[in-house]
């Protein structure tokens, strides 16, 4: 499907998802609460299946946390990118999609890691690469601070 | 003397955890691996990753795009041209330069040299680990030829730098085509001996047939791209799928096997590079005349937007993704590392085998460390 075919066909499913026709792929932009229902539909829906997620990550905007997930169909080789804000910008927390994608387990580790937005219902929701017991912050957070890091 | 009758049910069981690496040959890197074993059989593997993060995600925020790619070769040491590509290919497709035919054609057979060097580089690896010490040599004598080829065009061997937004750094050294033709034709003769060697090894066969298995379903959902996805029948070829530079010219074959075990990562890989070696065949008689680069502003800045951009790296999927407020400076990359999410699934594979199969499932995904750690 061209990403028009696919506009309609998730407006068909859901119309009260915000789509918005961006530079290369169809984004879609989700409130925190509706994130599970929103992927478990694009997942299992037979006309879109997107059941490869490319790539996960996690932002430092200026009004808030959010994470991208790439998401490609491998049966219709169509690609989508959801988006989602964390409401709270003191403690982000959202809800996990690795029970939707194995592959998002690892990649929300990391971005709690380095973001510090937490998943609910994560199996193993520790840091990835960074010491568990005496690293402080989140390295990239646009407000952290470290004196090794070098400002030109 | 009286008989000493052990009751089972009196002799306590625990869980027994080793660690593999972060200092282990086979785990080709500082990897460890925390591994809980029942006797000799694995129970659960938990790959403990980050004993060589740099950080390199957060130094791109303080660096422009022609620096980025600088770090982009440290990321997949074995992979750079490809990941230098990627960064140039995000940044022409988002100022919409369309860059000289030559370049495409120059970029792609560069690409499949690198595929062809690392896994060259794995193969003999992957013998090693199983014990195959001969590998090592073979693999090794062929590679040096291409890591000379591109010392004469690139200027360097492993970490080449050689894309810039744009173009390409410099033009092919004159002996460039004569060199990779040369190698072709030798490489095509060297290549049964690999077969030869240890395709048909019975010790190989029997450490990695039915090893490590990994269904469709599950490489697609653990996100295992690359030959360790499509030897379980994920076809996840990004030049096939989603052609760039020069691949939408040139006829290939996606491997694709359908049983994901060891066994047939390996062959996935060895097949590979017989498709390379046609790709550059292909191309480079033909490589057109023209500019190795137009010219581009010294500062440059990507409208504002988010932009990604795939290629396939000799692991897998590599991807860039950008988050640009218009600046010199991105406001966020994130590379998606291949390795990362070939990683994920080692615990599906390990889980249920011997100790001693770990080190075959290990180098038969083909790990780069650096790439996951970034």
């Amino acid at each position: 499907m061209n990403n028009e075919q696919l506009k309609e066909k998730i407006y068909s499913i859901d119309s009260t998802i915000n789509i918005v026709e961006g530079k290369q792929y169809l984004e879609l932009n989700v409130a925190p609460e509706d994130l599970s229902k929103t992927a478990l539909m694009l997942k299992n829906n037979p006309d879109l299946s997107f059941d490869y997620l490319i790539c996960l990550t996690g932002n430092d905007l200026p009004d808030a946390y959010a994470v991208v997930y790439h998401l490609e169909s491998t049966k219709h080789n169509h690609v989508v990118v959801l988006k989602v804000k964390a409401a709270n910008r003191e403690n982000p927390t959202l809800d996990t999609v690795s029970n939707i994608w194995i592959t998002a387990d690892f990649h929300e580790r990391e971005v709690y890691d380095l973001i510090g937005i937490t998943f609910n219902n994560h199996p193993d929701m520790r840091r990835i690469f960074l010491d568990e017991e005496d690293w402080v912050g989140y390295p990239l957070r646009k407000d952290y601070t470290d004196n090794n890091i070098v400002v030109r | 003397m009286e008989d000493i009758i052990i009751n089972e049910n009196q002799i306590k069981q625990e869980e027994y955890i080793v660690n593999m690496g972060p200092q282990h040959p086979s785990t080709h890197g500082v990897l460890r691996l925390k591994i809980s074993l029942k006797g000799e059989t694995v129970e659960h593997i938990e790959p403990h990753c980050g004993y060589i993060h740099r950080g390199i995600e957060k130094m791109c925020e303080r660096l422009t795009y022609q620096q980025i790619i600088h770090l982009t070769d440290r990321l997949d040491y074995l992979s750079a041209h490809t990941n230098n590509e990627a960064v140039c290919l995000l940044v022409e497709n988002a100022l919409q330069i369309e860059v000289p035919e030559r370049v495409k054609y120059i970029r792609t057979i560069l690409d499949e040299l690198t595929r062809l060097a690392s896994h060259q580089l794995w193969w003999c690896a992957f013998g090693m680990d199983l014990g195959a010490l001969t590998t090592y040599f073979y693999g090794l004598r062929d590679r040096e030829l291409i890591l000379d080829i591109f010392e004469e065009t690139t200027g360097a061997r492993l970490l080449q730098s050689f894309n810039t937004p744009g173009g390409l750094m410099n033009d092919i050294h004159p002996n460039f085509i004569k060199k990779v033709k040369e190698f072709i034709v030798h490489f095509r003769k060297k290549l049964p001996e690999y077969d030869e060697l240890l395709t048909g090894n019975v010790i190989l066969r029997e450490r990695t047939n039915d090893i490590g298995l990994l269904t469709l379903e599950e490489a697609i959902s653990y996100g295992v791209t690359g030959p360790s996805g499509r030897a379980s029948g994920f076809a996840c070829d990004v030049r096939k799928h989603h052609p760039y530079s020069a691949y939408d010219k040139v006829d290939f074959k996606e491997i694709l096997y359908t049983k994901g075990d060891c066994f047939h990562r390996y062959k996935a890989r060895v097949e590979e590079m017989w498709e390379s070696m046609k790709i550059i065949e292909q191309l480079i008689d033909n490589i057109p005349e023209g500019d190795y680069a137009v010219k581009m502003k010294p500062i440059i800045k990507l409208p504002e937007g988010e932009y990604y951009q795939r290629v396939e790296a000799a692991r897998g999927e590599f991807g860039v993704y950008v988050l640009s407020t218009g600046e010199k400076y991105p406001y966020r990359v994130k590379f998606r590392s291949p390795n990362f999410s070939n990683l994920s699934a080692i615990n599906k594979l390990g889980a249920g085998h011997k100790i001693a199969d770990l080190v075959a499932i290990g180098g038969s995904l083909d790990l780069v460390i650096p790439d996951i750690d970034r």
